[in-house]
């Protein structure tokens, strides 16, 4: 299904590079497909967005992660052209759009509460961008069909969207921005509002879509799963700055700070020799009687909390030598009492080489179960 | 909200009273109606229906209820385009004065009739020196009927997303399309509404109709105003206010249907209710 839109492109010369290859982020030709120099953007004495730069590849799946108010939105909204920048630029494909209408921009966007035309048919939703491009009849109707057919929406064309459940809302909403083969395409949480099975399944989906047009996403979430999973390559928001960029695996590895250590996942910060320590839960493991400690750093400590959830137990160690670390218990099958009672003494231990030196942020998410249990 | 037998009971008194007032003198102008003697009285001692024809083909009661439609329909299009740009400035736009201009657009549906028409008669006749026509007469309806097309628009707009208008933006449309292919749209039936209500308001006017109408002119009100208190033929003029009544009911009968399918529609529409997915 997704080959013939890749031939219909193709025939009508698209411009894009060799469309039935998905386009490797890596690629990194010219000119990015989004630059941002110096963006700016203040309400009054509150900076929302500080003075960012950032480039976004042509065919990357770029997500810009972060808490509310961290400016993620604002920055989506100065690229689609809601809101003008105070100071810096945004460009396109090279190109300066700063001062540009969105209308002008050749970006389209997914919003979070989908912004159906509730008076149009599915149909008219999604062919709307490309009648107002002045596209001929016959081929909106072909556009429009292949782009039901990616989000698995066929037979729903006649339907109007209050008919439509909240998935397929979303789907109709990103077929309609899709349809036009935007140069980048922007999605504001676009997944806020479905549930968590749906969401899932629907992160999958979106991913498979990106890699098959190849168009660029610029995906906007306060998830970090959500992140983690999609993405191509991470920007961490806080306080109107970039506070880390790179891919998935780099961010969750080497975290360049406390704030982007405790955002994305749990941070396990603990203090040794001056030094700021972070270690992931799931690297450190409860030594039991006899067990070999060749090449891990051990540390005595006590179960102060414990929380079981299903796959692993989360127990919360406070340390002898000071601070506390979450450990995650992989409840398999082998052991009929995975252990983790509270008040337990025990042996914990990692490899040297997980415990990740960070710099000192200037907030940080303190270890409590409570926080990590939503996720 | 469930109330107890007593409150429910007591509710339905008060709504049986309210309904009461309001439809009974209207039971009563229906038997004058058709009552065949040449003076009121009470009880009428027979009924009749040969009022209504002789109505029907009364001339300056036919020629009074054309003025009145003409008015109505001229009072209500300058009211749609007004009211309808001024409900656009106020909710899409933020300008300094915006809330004195809502509360000043509100005023005249407020102000006693009496005081508009002096108002509009000192105007037209001392300031601008012009003849009372009905074209006055249309200009004075429109600025009540602007507060009623004003108030629906608004009301509207507010509860309309405006990702709306910048998903249509997003989407390539200039303001001018995404005005008339979205924004427009989605109010149509709040300015239907909007604009019979305003109609069935002109329709009804005297007041501020007779300060501001030419001499030789009359509107169906002026005219059974007129009429009524001469002798002859009283059973007529009621035949005529029957009728009126009747024409009136009309517009304020589509516009309570359209105002409740819009609600329907509008929260069916949104995105915070997901249905479930099947």
């Amino acid at each position: 299904m997704l080959l013939q839109l890749h031939q219909s492109r193709e025939s009508r010369g698209a411009t894009t590079s060799s469309p039935s290859t998905p386009r490797s982020p890596a690629d990194q030709t010219s000119v990015p497909d989004v630059r941002l120099t110096g963006l700016t953007r203040r309400y009054g004495d509150f900076t929302a967005v500080d003075s960012i730069d950032l480039d976004v590849r042509q065919g990357e799946f770029f997500t810009m992660l972060g808490p509310s108010g961290s400016g993620k939105t604002t920055t989506l909204k100065m690229i689609a052209g809601f809101e003008q920048p105070d100071a810096g630029k945004v460009e396109l494909g090279g190109q300066d759009v700063s001062g540009l209408a969105p209308y002008a921009r050749s970006v389209n966007t997914v919003f979070q509460d989908y912004a159906l035309f509730p008076h149009m048919t599915v149909s008219a939703n999604i062919e709307y961008g490309l009648s107002i491009a002045k596209i001929p009849k016959s081929d909106r109707a072909e556009r429009r069909t292949e782009a039901l057919r990616m989000v698995r929406l066929e037979g729903h064309g006649d339907r109007k969207p209050n008919e439509l459940s909240g998935g397929q809302r979303q789907r109709v909403a990103l077929a309609r921005a899709i349809v036009n083969r935007p140069r980048v395409l922007l999605l504001d949480e676009p997944l806020g509002a479905l549930d968590l099975k749906l969401r899932e399944q629907m992160q999958v989906e979106l991913k498979q879509i990106q890699s098959e047009v190849g168009i660029t996403f610029i995906y906007v979430t306060h998830d970090q799963d959500e992140a983690l999973t999609m993405s191509d390559r991470i920007a961490v928001f806080n306080e109107g700055r970039i506070e880390q960029l790179s891919s998935p695996r780099d961010l969750y590895e080497h975290p360049a700070n406390e704030f982007v250590a405790g955002f994305v996942g749990v941070s396990n910060a603990i203090e040794r020799d001056g030094k700021k320590l972070t270690i992931r839960p799931e690297k450190i493991r409860l030594i039991g009687e006899g067990d070999p400690t060749d090449g891990l750093v051990t540390e005595r400590g006590e179960i102060t909390e414990s929380a079981y959830v299903g796959m692993v137990t989360r127990v919360k160690v406070e340390l002898e030598q000071g601070g506390a670390v979450q450990v995650a218990l992989q409840n398999t099958e082998s052991e009929a009492e995975p252990g983790g009672r509270v008040g337990q003494k025990v042996v914990v231990g990692w490899r040297p080489e997980h415990a990740v030196s960070i710099q000192q942020g200037e907030r940080t998410q303190s270890v409590q179960l409570e926080e990590e249990n939503v996720s | 909200m469930t109330f107890t037998p007593l409150t429910r009971n007591l509710l339905r008194v008060a709504v049986a009273i309210t309904l009461a007032f309001i439809y009974i003198p209207l039971l009563i102008i229906l038997l004058y109606s058709m009552n065949p003697e040449q003076t009121l009285s009470w009880p009428p001692e027979s009924l009749t229906l040969e009022w209504f024809p002789k109505a029907i083909q009364d001339q300056a009661a036919r020629d009074a209820l054309w003025n009145s439609v003409k008015v109505g329909a001229a009072a209500t299009s300058i009211a749609l385009v007004l009211g309808t740009l001024a409900s656009l400035a106020v909710a899409r736009h933020k300008f300094f004065g915006r809330e004195s201009i809502t509360f000043l657009v509100l005023i005249p549906i407020a102000l006693p009739g009496i005081v508009t028409g002096i108002a509009l008669n000192a105007t037209f006749t001392q300031v601008f020196d012009m003849k009372l026509t009905l074209f006055t007469v249309i200009v004075a309806h429109a600025t009540f009927c602007i507060v009623i097309v004003f108030n629906n628009a608004a009301a509207r707009l507010r509860r309309m997303s405006t990702t709306l208008e910048d998903a249509s933006a997003d989407l390539g449309a200039t303001p001018w399309t995404t005005f008339r292919r979205v924004t427009l749209p989605n109010m149509r039936s709040a300015l239907v509404a909007g604009g019979l209500l305003a109609f069935a308001l002109s329709f009804d006017e005297i007041v501020v109709t007779n300060f501001t109408i030419g001499a030789g002119d009359q509107t169906l009100p002026i005219y059974i105003f007129n009429t009524l208190f001469r002798p002859n033929q009283p059973g007529k003029v009621y035949a005529v206010a029957v009728i009126a009544i009747l024409l009136s009911m009309i517009p304020v009968y589509i516009a309570n249907r359209l105002t409740k399918e819009e609600s329907v529609t509008a929260s069916g529409a949104g995105a915070g209710t997901p249905i479930p997915e099947p």
